[in-house]
């Protein structure tokens, strides 16, 4: 094959049984590969109603077809399994250098399955794969937990590990590879642990090869100059990071402060990608391929020495900034440095710290619950917590639960900010109607990179942020191409510049499959799809596509968005009907049909 | 004059496109293994820094191979390997104190970059300009420049 390596690893961990499937070349062409190809796997194969950590939930490790050539940013790869934050399908997406080497070793995806009696981990050596004991590695941060890896296997290895977040179940735990990049969000790295699996090395020496070598050669330039010129591809990513965001989110009024009570932030210059590039930037880093290089090699010091790391990004820097009333850049940056070593989501962090000091607020809470006093704009109390939360120690443990959970424990449900249990991002929903819309229909709960029409609503300013008109076919249009964008393995960042027309070439020089413009959305679409029947076959239905009650019905008190709440039920209605769903969410058998689900 | 092809690691962000580019132009096929240029990442300071032939004056490589198989390219002055005439010894990556020739295995038992005949493809790809390939008065020119103004806006703050 083309593009596609054409084989896919299964281990089992309870058996040790190793096999290599052939990658069937329908369903590559259906379903394209990384989060398509693996949602599809996922729904199969897995039983419903199955326990996410039950030894028979799957872990994914899904490469796309342009990741590792030098498709513009395609790095990507996606981790898929049914998450335990969620109780959803989560597909969680990570650059880096390792989603290319699973390529280069042979295969598209890796698939585990069961649960290994003891620690260990997994050593791709091309066609060489064995499962050894990572007893050495438990208990280890992700940094050590690399090095150690590939001092025992190869030190041009890449690996992919957990932390201890991912040890101890905390059901927002992340898989970090190449020991700062982050499949970070639906607790990827909590189904890691619960397979005893710490790592998956992986080394391979073989090549991508490329149907039509010049044409792709030639989008790849062509793209390359698309993403240069573009003010945001060009210009505000490569300079200050995602964080630019900052002030521009801020300045419409829509920075959560306070777990969602307001939506500006007196300290948003101070956290700002202004700030950060001016105060903390030693460089830029950017992934396998990318010529943006958003990453921020950061430098801090902290307690009397030099600590150097990646990030944080802007939703980090909100999450454990603003959503805390937390002003500290430094010390925001540490907890990031933080959050990658223990191999834990700062999202769902930062916002579940945010809903625990509301609760303390309200006297939910006590000190004798928390151990410390909780309040908004503490830096030490969220550096105590992330300890404690990525442990499972004292209060923590209730933290590690995520948000949903916490609060509901306490009687106050409505004081997470989540949707399906997964917290949202860094964009209050009151003054950008879309990401509401797009926070309520995510496949994978609260989330701004299932459908981020932030692009259209706010970065862009193409349309009103404010009105909720036409945003659903906005959203559905940007939810679609998200889905091809996810699994041909580039980064979603590239769309600030590129559409489906730059997207295409490059897929049909690589793979030869002959897309076209509709096929290719269409794919999309039929991902989107596949998602939904999965979640539905989980239970979930039109009463979790829904928002937290604050952002329903407490209107913004100041700034650009005041007076407005998200109009979601509107929404909601015209989403379904333009998806071809019934009133209650459920894609009809005339769309199953029209896109080969039924 | 002819170009040399001149790396700033302060300007790399590690994408690594020019080993993509790289090996896709000499084999085909995507896989940093087989590139002829490669960025070296330190882990740590989270550095990074391209690593290629800097086609020496007096190569030691050249000097020696057994069956004369390395020489000079009349255009681009690149030290270059040729594929007839080398027995694959080896003898030439055991000298280079670089490390910049490299064995790719029985398809390629040394390898190095050529310039790419005077356009090297890791340079056009490169998004930063940490690589670039220029006539060395440009190169000394520019840096020249770039000092001399920093250096003049030094002075220029102070009363004399």
């Amino acid at each position: 094959m083309f593009g596609w390596m054409g084989t896919i690893l299964r281990v089992n961990l309870s058996t040790g049984k190793i096999t290599k499937e052939k990658l069937d070349e329908k369903m590559a062409r259906d379903y394209i590969g990384a989060r398509g190809l693996a949602s599809r796997i996922l729904y199969d194969e897995l039983p419903p109603g199955t326990e996410p950590f039950d030894p028979a939930n799957l872990l994914i490790f899904a490469a796309g077809p342009l990741t590792g050539t030098a498709a513009t940013s395609a790095s990507r790869y996606n981790v898929v399994t049914k998450s335990p934050l969620t109780g959803a399908i989560a597909a969680s997406n990570s650059g880096g250098y390792l989603p290319a080497e699973i390529k280069y070793a042979g295969y598209d995806l890796i698939i585990v399955e069961g649960k290994s009696e003891e620690p260990v981990y997994l050593w791709v050596h091309n066609d060489r794969v064995e499962i050894r004991s990572a007893k050495a590695m438990w208990g280890k941060g992700v940094r050590e937990t690399d090095a150690l890896i590939r001092e025992e296997t190869d030190d041009e290895a890449k690996i992919i590990s957990i932390g201890l977040a991912g040890e101890k179940l905390v059901r927002f735990a992340g898989v970090i590879n190449d020991r700062e990049r982050a499949a970070g969000r639906s607790g990827v790295g909590a189904v890691m642990g619960s397979k005893n699996l710490k790592a998956v090395a992986v080394r391979g020496t073989q090549g991508i090869k490329i149907k039509d070598g010049a044409a792709f050669r030639e989008a790849v330039l062509r793209n390359m100059n698309k993403i240069k010129s573009g003010p945001v591809t060009g210009e505000g990513l490569p300079s200050y990071g995602t964080a630019i965001l900052v002030n521009v989110i801020n300045s419409h009024g829509i920075l959560p402060t306070n777990n969602f009570q307001l939506g500006e932030f007196h300290g948003a210059e101070a956290i700002s990608g202004e700030t950060l590039a001016r105060d903390l930037l030693v460089r830029n880093r950017g992934c396998l391929a990318c010529p943006i290089g958003c990453g921020r090699v950061t430098e801090i010091n902290w307690e009397g020495e030099r600590e150097r790391g990646e990030g944080p990004e802007y939703e980090s820097i909100w999450a454990l900034g603003a959503a805390c009333g937390i002003s500290d850049l430094e010390l925001i940056t540490k907890v990031n440095y933080l959050c990658n070593e223990y191999g834990m989501d700062p999202i769902t962090l930062g916002t579940t710290v945010a809903c625990a000091i509301e609760l303390f607020a309200e006297g939910v809470l006590t000190v004798e619950e928390t151990g410390v006093p909780l309040n908004f704009g503490d830096g030490q109390a969220l550096l105590e917590m992330t300890r404690k939360t990525a442990l499972r120690e004292g209060f923590g443990d209730m933290l590690a639960e995520g948000s949903a959970r916490l609060a509901e424990k306490y009687g106050r449900p409505e004081l997470s900010m989540s949707s399906k249990k997964q917290e949202y991002p860094a964009y209050d929903p009151r003054g950008a109607q879309g990401i509401g819309l797009g926070y309520a229909t995510s496949n994978r709960g609260g989330c701004h990179v299932r459908g981020y029409t932030i692009g259209a609503e706010i970065v862009a300013a193409a349309v009103d942020p404010l009105t909720s008109a036409g945003k659903a076919k906005l959203l559905i249009d940007v939810q679609d191409f998200t889905c091809v964008v996810d699994s041909v393995g580039m980064c979603l960042f590239t769309t600030f510049s590129l559409g489906p027309d730059d997207v295409l070439p490059l897929l049909n020089a690589a793979t030869g499959a002959g897309y076209t413009d509709e096929s290719l959305l269409q794919a999309g679409e039929r991902i989107w799809n596949l998602e939904r029947l999965f979640n539905l076959r989980e239970g979930l239905s039109r009463q979790d596509d829904s928002l937290a009650p604050r952002l329903l019905q407490e209107a913004l008190s100041t700034g650009p968005a005041k007076g407005h709440v998200v109009e979601l039920e509107r929404m909601l209605d015209e989403y379904y009907q333009l998806r071809g769903w019934d009133s209650e969410g459920r894609p009809s058998s005339e769309k199953l049909q029209a896109l080969g689900l039924e | 004059m002819s170009k040399t092809l001149v790396i700033d690691p302060k300007s790399c962000t590690g994408c690594r496109l020019c080993e993509l580019v790289c090996s896709f132009k000499k084999t085909e096929t995507y896989n940093p293994a087989r590139a002829r240029i490669r960025t070296i990442v330190m882990e740590d300071e989270i550095a990074f820094v391209p690593m290629t032939c800097w086609q020496c004056e007096e190569p030691v490589c050249q000097e020696v191979c057994p069956t004369g198989a390395i020489g000079r390219d009349e255009g681009t002055d690149a030290v270059i390997i040729s594929v007839e005439r080398c027995i694959g010894c080896k003898m030439c990556m055991m000298v280079c104190p670089f490390g910049n020739i490299q064995s790719n295995g029985a398809h390629e038992p040394v390898v190095k970059c050529d310039l790419c005949g005077g356009e090297p493809e890791c340079v056009l790809f490169c998004p930063t300009n940490a690589l670039q390939y220029l006539p060395a008065d440009k190169f000394t020119l520019a840096r020249k420049k770039r000092i001399a103004e920093k250096f003049r806006s030094i002075l220029e703050e102070v009363e004399w």
